[in-house]
């Protein structure tokens, strides 16, 4: 069964990190061919498929590729669980499950806060310092963007105040990590108990026990006319929501700002080298502050879709640790933009497929939920364990 | 210039007993004193900034903090507290070193990775697994004998805790990966385990209550003994012993072990570490095993003392791993510190608690007034110049500034300012 391998490998022209590669690749292949719509029943040419995987994954160990090649192994072990799973499920559960287009559009729903506050994440720690402080300035944006579609009447304002209140709690970041040289995850772990203060305190003094009003201006859904009612796409894509499509559209801009401008390349470079971009003349201390701010304002528009975009309504804590996993999918996508992206819509597929296998067995359901943690904890020691933080990441800057 | 060094030196002349007046040994009391002064001061700052806000809010700051503090039990140190208000106090007071006995535990096991450089962000998901180990066996083995039982349940979760943060030790030793992601990583599939354990229908959940989702209750052997107030409602009973006689263990194994020292050492720069001859890796994952164990021990006297089963809804809401940071940070990541600070927060927690609160002051504000306070204790905390400026004034700050090389995040008189997600934090 490893004759393709072996084969593969004789050519010579293929390296041992391709060949672990192309065995998460089949790794990959022998899960999806066992859910719709091709659906593949009975377990053989999974398994077929996996020993595969698992050949080119010791292939590519031996052959010096050790992270890579065992990555390939762990996936084809989950590819043959997740196989069974399927052979084991009636088809009309499966097709339930895998109803594509609403698992598209529930993945998009539950990735949106979160690549909001992961670019935050990205913008703050490539100027040099590293916000664990994201999940308090997504809550912070989560209540006063409520309080301010309340008070001004549009969702629009809702934003905007959420923004300032992100921005305002980010600014106590930056001016304890630039100006004091705190050790900055402790100070962002203060940040977060601080959000979570008051929060909860300014919901008790402005609406009491009967909570945030009902009749809140939302984020409206975003209606694409031509394929709006067009199957797949048009369950999928046809009515997302306003702010999901403006951080999808983020992505690129921020792609393009970090990597293709002078101002980018300024955030970079105060985060790689600070002490060379001082000589040139780059405000390292004033180019981080606005870093930290973006940051801070970013994470509040995440945390402001789920209360203004979707909700409707505040509840104490209601970030619930999503500023933590855009934490970690901003590590996992290595500090890119684009990396970042694909981290948060892999957590909203795990979402969103726990949901659906609820909605069949509640029980499994909740083990799905972990799924997505197992993985990204897979991917870290496999994949990211390369990857590299801004050289100056964490260490605050001191003019000579 | 190392601080490791001068600590060492410090250490050897107080040994062989030089002078008491000695310039060294002025200057380590000096820092010894300022290392208690500003944490006490730091908690000092934030009661006062959070009191603004109460009273910007048209509230009374003194009579909220005055609720407060009758509601931790505290005023049963008053000898002139007596009668039925006594009896008040001293429930309270018991319910408050509850609190502290796995705050204490659960600090202690962030603080151990602290000073081994490592930020150790998964004392929740530890706790955790100890709570589901503790409670399996604690409601398991009816016929076992008591001491035994305990004993049994004890060492079982603080194994599962140990195990669970030893993922993240291995991980890191072995591919680089950041232990502040894999340990929240290890967090979130810890609570699911548990919500999958408890749920309806889970493996572990209570069968005689199907419609609830709690485990079973631990047997009666296995209750660990209350030893002051009554034995049902939630008395103190002997897990305060442990966790305080684990403390002492704690400091020894930092201060007179060889694991203590390379802990240290790693702690304070890993490289030089390595050039030493210390197994890095090695270390990283000795001291997470141990963190671990800290907080699964927690978890155990919790569920064996007082909590005898656990909600799903418990597993979700808990906040313990995030309290062990707070405390961790404000007792400077020694063991005498954290747990000062443990009684400190459990304080906190009990005295807001809604049953504890008079009449004439909003509960849930005051709740959250914690939450304000526990924020800017840990701001302050992350950096000692503001508290610093306030205790010697502008010269010092600058000399304070200028012991700060920001090359050297790692090279601070606390271990809380060890490059946990610096250079070698995120290789």
């Amino acid at each position: 069964m490893s004759v393709g391998a072996i084969a593969v490998a004789q050519s010579r022209a293929v390296s041992p990190k391709q060949i672990g590669i192309a065995g998460i690749v089949i790794a990959a292949i022998a899960w999806v061919i066992t859910i719709p719509p091709i659906e593949v029943r009975g377990m053989v040419p999974s398994i077929v498929l996996a020993v595969i995987a698992i050949c080119a994954g010791a292939w590519s160990i031996a052959g010096g590729e050790r992270k890579i090649g065992s990555e390939a192994i762990v996936v084809a072990l989950f590819a043959v669980a997740g196989a069974a799973a399927s052979a084991n499920s009636a088809t009309a559960t499966l097709e339930s499950v895998f109803t594509w287009s609403a698992l598209v559009a529930a993945t998009l729903r539950y990735a949106t806060p979160l690549v909001f506050a992961a670019l935050g994440g990205v913008i703050s720690e490539k100027s040099g310092v590293i916000n664990i402080g994201l999940e308090g300035m997504m809550l912070m944006g989560c209540f006063w963007g409520i309080y301010g579609a309340d008070l001004l009447g549009s969702w629009v304002w809702g934003l905007v105040v959420a923004m300032v209140a992100g921005g305002l709690l980010a600014l106590v970041h930056a001016f304890f990590s630039i100006n004091l040289r705190a050790n900055q995850i402790v100070s962002g772990t203060g940040i977060n108990f601080l959000a979570l203060g008051i929060t909860g305190y300014f919901l008790e003094y402005h609406y009491g026990a009967n909570g945030t009003p009902l009749n809140i201006s939302m984020v409206p859904n975003v209606h694409i006319p031509l394929i709006q009612h067009v199957g797949f796409f048009g369950a999928a894509f046809g009515s997302a929501n306003l702010m999901t499509w403006i951080g999808l559209a983020l992505v690129p801009a921020l792609t393009f700002f970090l990597f293709r401008t002078r101002w980018g390349l300024r955030v970079r470079s105060v985060g790689e080298k600070p002490r060379a971009a001082d000589t040139v003349g780059v405000p390292v201390l004033r180019i981080r502050y606005f870093a930290v701010i973006a940051s801070g304002m970013l994470a509040a528009l995440g945390g402001a879709y789920l209360s203004v975009g979707f909700v409707g309504s505040f509840s104490n804590d209601m970030t619930n640790g999503r500023g933590f996993i855009a934490l970690a999918a901003m590590i996992f996508g290595k500090w890119k933009p684009w990396g970042a992206l694909w981290a948060c819509l892999l957590f909203g597929f795990g979402n969103a497929m726990s949901d659906r296998v609820s909605s069949v067995n509640p029980t499994l359901g909740t083990l799905f939920e972990a799924l997505p943690y197992v993985l990204t904890l897979v991917a870290v020691a496999g994949l990211v364990g390369r990857s590299r933080p801004p050289a100056a990441d964490g260490i605050p800057y001191v003019r000579e | 210039m190392n601080l490791l060094e001068e600590e060492l030196q410090a250490e050897a002349e107080e040994s062989t007993g030089a002078a008491a007046r000695s310039p060294a040994a002025l200057t380590a009391f000096r820092r010894g004193a300022s290392g208690v002064l500003v944490p006490i001061v730091t908690t000092v700052l934030a009661f006062i900034a959070a009191g603004v806000v109460v009273l910007a809010t048209g509230h009374n700051p003194l009579s909220t903090y005055q609720s407060i503090f009758n509601g931790t039990g505290l005023n049963w140190l008053f000898p002139w507290v007596s009668g039925a208000e006594r009896a008040t106090a001293a429930g309270n007071l018991q319910q408050t070193l509850l609190q502290a006995t796995s705050l204490i535990l659960v600090g202690l096991a962030v603080a151990f990775a602290f000073r081994a450089g490592m930020f150790n962000i998964g004392g929740q998901g530890q706790y955790t697994v100890g709570v589901i180990v503790a409670v399996w066996i604690g409601s398991s083995f009816a016929g076992m004998p008591p001491v035994l039982h305990i004993v049994f349940a004890i060492v079982a979760a603080a194994l599962a805790g140990a195990a669970w943060a030893g993922i993240a030790g291995v991980l890191k030793a072995a591919t680089g990966a950041n232990e502040v992601i894999s340990t929240i990583m290890l967090n979130w599939i810890a609570i699911w385990f548990g919500v999958y354990c408890f749920q309806l229908g889970g493996p572990l959940q209570n069968p005689h209550t199907a419609t609830t989702p709690v485990s079973s209750n631990v047997v009666a052997g296995a209750k660990l003994p209350v030893f002051w107030g009554s034995s049902t409602l939630q008395g103190l009973d002997i897990g305060i012993f442990i966790s305080l006689a684990l403390a002492v263990v704690f400091s020894l194994l930092i201060n007179r072990t060889r694991l203590g020292y390379e802990a240290r050492t790693v702690g304070f720069n890993p490289d030089a570490a390595r050039y030493a001859g210390i197994n890095v890796g090695r270390t990283w994952i000795r001291v997470m095993l141990i963190c671990g164990a800290f907080a699964g021990v927690a978890a155990a006297l919790d569920i064996l003392g007082w909590k005898f089963n656990v909600f799903t809804n418990d597993i979700q809401t808990s906040q313990i791993g995030f309290y062990g940071i707070a405390v961790a940070l404000l007792g400077r990541n020694t063991a005498g510190g954290t747990v000062a600070a443990a009684i400190l927060f459990g304080a906190l927690l009990t005295g807001t608690s809604d049953r504890n609160i008079h009449l004439s002051v909003d509960p849930t504000l005051v709740e959250y007034l914690t939450f304000m306070i526990e924020g800017i204790i840990i701001l302050l905390v992350s950096t000692d110049v503001i508290t610093l400026r306030l205790l010697k004034g502008g010269r010092q700050l600058r000399v304070a500034l200028k012991r700060r090389p920001p090359e050297q995040p790692a090279a601070s008189t606390d271990a809380a300012s060890t490059d946990g997600a610096g250079k070698g934090g995120r290789s």
